[in-house]
């Protein structure tokens, strides 16, 4: 089983690595990280605020867009673009479960997407700690800044999964992935503001708006570290929610443990009733 | 010891459509039989059934006495889907190497077979420069892996240029002579050129035939064709000493019974001066295809006939 599911998982990385997806996600992580350290924190020191917390505050707002992009851009041709190529007839008829099929999948591209994390944002640690604005506790925030990023990105692989087993031609899938993306990283947000200005005090501002907080891998991982950072007064925003709400941030992290198993179990599900 | 395959009144329905009907056949080890039938005939469904991506209607299916699809079947299974994709980034010798892994057995001995289908020298150079010929070869050898006991091929040289046909059908004589059994389908009879020991024909879901080519040809019993060419001078008096039919202003057509014929050929040959030429045209494969796929055999066009 392991065998099987390592299998696809290598095949996985070996394709990120030649398409040049790893290269291209890596280069966007890094530019854009690195235009955010330079020159967004560039007032920082005024503050008297550590130079790479601001950065990973900054870096945790774009992981929230970036992440969920490049995950859903590598998920949606998972299934959908091999029945369109007719390589999935091949790998069914051999002895492979579909659930050990996705589980590799998603194995690889949650190794190709942690490699670009690491090496994007990496790259701006780096460069921050060799011009001597960094220190050890900025260097444990861009840790964890990674691993959430790509915890966040594991969520939306699953989503993207879901989306191209649904569906058996790759360009409806990759048009789902934008709306997906779309829907739960800008529209959701937009929405629940909306809602939260109309009705300032009521119910849906106490009750709902948390849950609605949680539901959302984005708005879960984009809460939990800027209140792990403690930079809620810093970035402000979204973020002052968090003192507010009434559960712990390490919830937030729970939130997408269990978005994401249930996704997968969905994909898982949706995949066993293929016929390729 | 049981059959390898076999397969019991199974059907398949599409909503309304009976897309396989009532088949039934065995394979016994070591058989090279081909599938014969046209496109839509139910060939690619039928493989799809035994490898059990889609459920039966009606009817069983075993596969070395497992269900289709469960992990006993699959093990003992290789399958080369009709035009054969892999993923184009990737080496062959990558492919094998996976391909491997996914059926449990030595990658290393699974890339020693690219030599095995001449692709040594193409090993490393990635899948999307393949030729289809080459892509099929790559194919053949994913399905040798870890020596199956059922070889299911899907068309597999559709599309082949008559060299690597040949070069297809030997491979595949060789994997039959480990003691795998072998089901191949094909759209023409032609195309297996009888290197096969048995001949299954799918006419609109129905298994119509089910023998060895030679019995085939017999059964059919179709009649030979003979092309007499006079001159425009010449066929009106050919035709009326002959029978037969006019073609055009020059030629009469013949129809006979395999039996007759050197009795209407000495017939001919007494007409002397006044016959040019004599085609004889046996029934091709094709025509004994068509026979059991229940279309009518046309009559024969320019570029088929033999030569007497």
């Amino acid at each position: 089983m392991l065998t099987r599911i390592l299998a696809v998982a290598g095949q996985e990385m070996r394709i990120g690595l030649r398409n040049r997806w790893i290269v291209l996600a890596t280069l966007i992580l890094a530019a854009f990280s690195l235009a955010l350290a330079l020159l967004g924190s560039a007032p920082a020191g005024t503050l008297g605020v550590n130079r790479m917390t601001i950065t990973v505050a900054s870096l945790a707002s774009l992981s929230v867009y970036l992440v969920p992009l490049i995950a859903l851009l590598l998920a949606f041709d998972a299934v959908a673009g091999e029945i369109d190529r007719g390589t999935l007839l091949l790998i069914f008829s051999c002895p492979i479960s579909r659930m050990e099929f996705l589980v590799g999948k998603g194995l690889g591209h949650f190794a190709v997407l942690t490699l670009s994390l690491v090496i994007g944002y990496g790259v701006t640690a780096g460069l921050l700690m060799a011009v001597g604005t960094g220190s050890s506790a900025g260097l444990v925030d861009f840790v964890r800044l990674i691993a959430t990023s790509a915890f966040l990105g594991l969520a939306f692989l699953a989503v993207g999964y879901v989306l191209s087993a649904a569906v058996r031609q790759v360009s409806t899938a990759a048009a789902l992935a934008i709306v997906a993306w779309l829907v739960l990283v800008v529209l959701y947000d937009l929405a629940l503001l909306g809602a939260l200005v109309a009705d300032t005090e009521g119910t849906f501002a106490t009750r709902i708006f948390p849950l609605a907080i949680l539901a959302n891998p984005a708005d879960a991982f984009r809460l939990f570290n800027l209140a792990a950072l403690g930079a809620s007064d810093l970035v402000g925003g979204m973020a002052g929610v968090s003192d507010a709400l009434p559960f712990p941030p390490e919830a937030a992290l729970a939130a997408i443990a269990a978005f994401t198993l249930a996704a997968f179990g969905i994909a898982v599900a949706l995949v066993r009733r293929i016929t390729p | 010891m049981s059959h390898v395959l076999s397969l019991d009144t199974v059907t398949k329905r599409f909503s309304r459509n009976t897309v396989v009907d009532r088949v039934s056949f065995d394979l016994e080890p070591g058989e090279r039989v081909a599938l014969l039938g046209h496109n839509g005939a139910g060939k690619t469904t039928l493989f799809k059934m035994i490898l059990g991506f889609l459920p039966l209607d009606e009817g069983t299916i075993s596969v070395l006495d497992a269900g289709p699809g469960q992990a006993a079947a699959r093990r003992a299974t290789a399958y080369l889907p009709e035009a054969v994709a892999f993923q184009k980034a990737l080496t062959g010798e990558e492919i094998l190497r996976f391909y491997a892994r996914l059926k449990g057995e030595d990658p290393a001995k699974a890339a020693a077979l690219l030599e095995r289908v001449g692709l040594a020298d193409a090993a490393r150079r990635r899948v999307g420069a393949y030729s289809k010929g080459m892509r099929q070869r790559l194919g053949l050898a994913q399905a040798l892996i870890g020596r199956p006991r059922l070889v299911l091929l899907d068309e597999p040289t559709s599309g082949l240029d008559p060299i690597s046909r040949q070069d297809f059908y030997t491979l595949v004589e060789e994997v039959a002579a480990t003691g795998a059994t072998v089901l191949l389908s094909s759209h023409a009879l032609t195309e297996v050129e009888a290197r096969t020991d048995r001949i299954l024909i799918l006419s609109k879901g129905r298994l119509v035939a089910d023998d060895t080519l030679a019995n085939l040809r017999n059964a059919a019993h179709l009649p030979i064709r003979l092309k007499v060419q006079g001159t425009e001078a010449s066929v009106e008096e050919i035709e009326n000493r002959l029978g037969g039919h006019r073609l055009n202003g020059r030629s009469v057509e013949l129809v006979c019974d395999p039996s007759e014929k050197l009795q209407r050929l000495a017939a001919i040959s007494e007409l002397g001066d006044l016959v040019i030429d004599i085609d004889v045209h046996l029934p091709s494969l094709d025509d004994v295809y068509r026979h059991f796929s229940g279309i009518a055999v046309p009559a024969p066009g320019p570029g088929r006939t033999e030569p007497c």
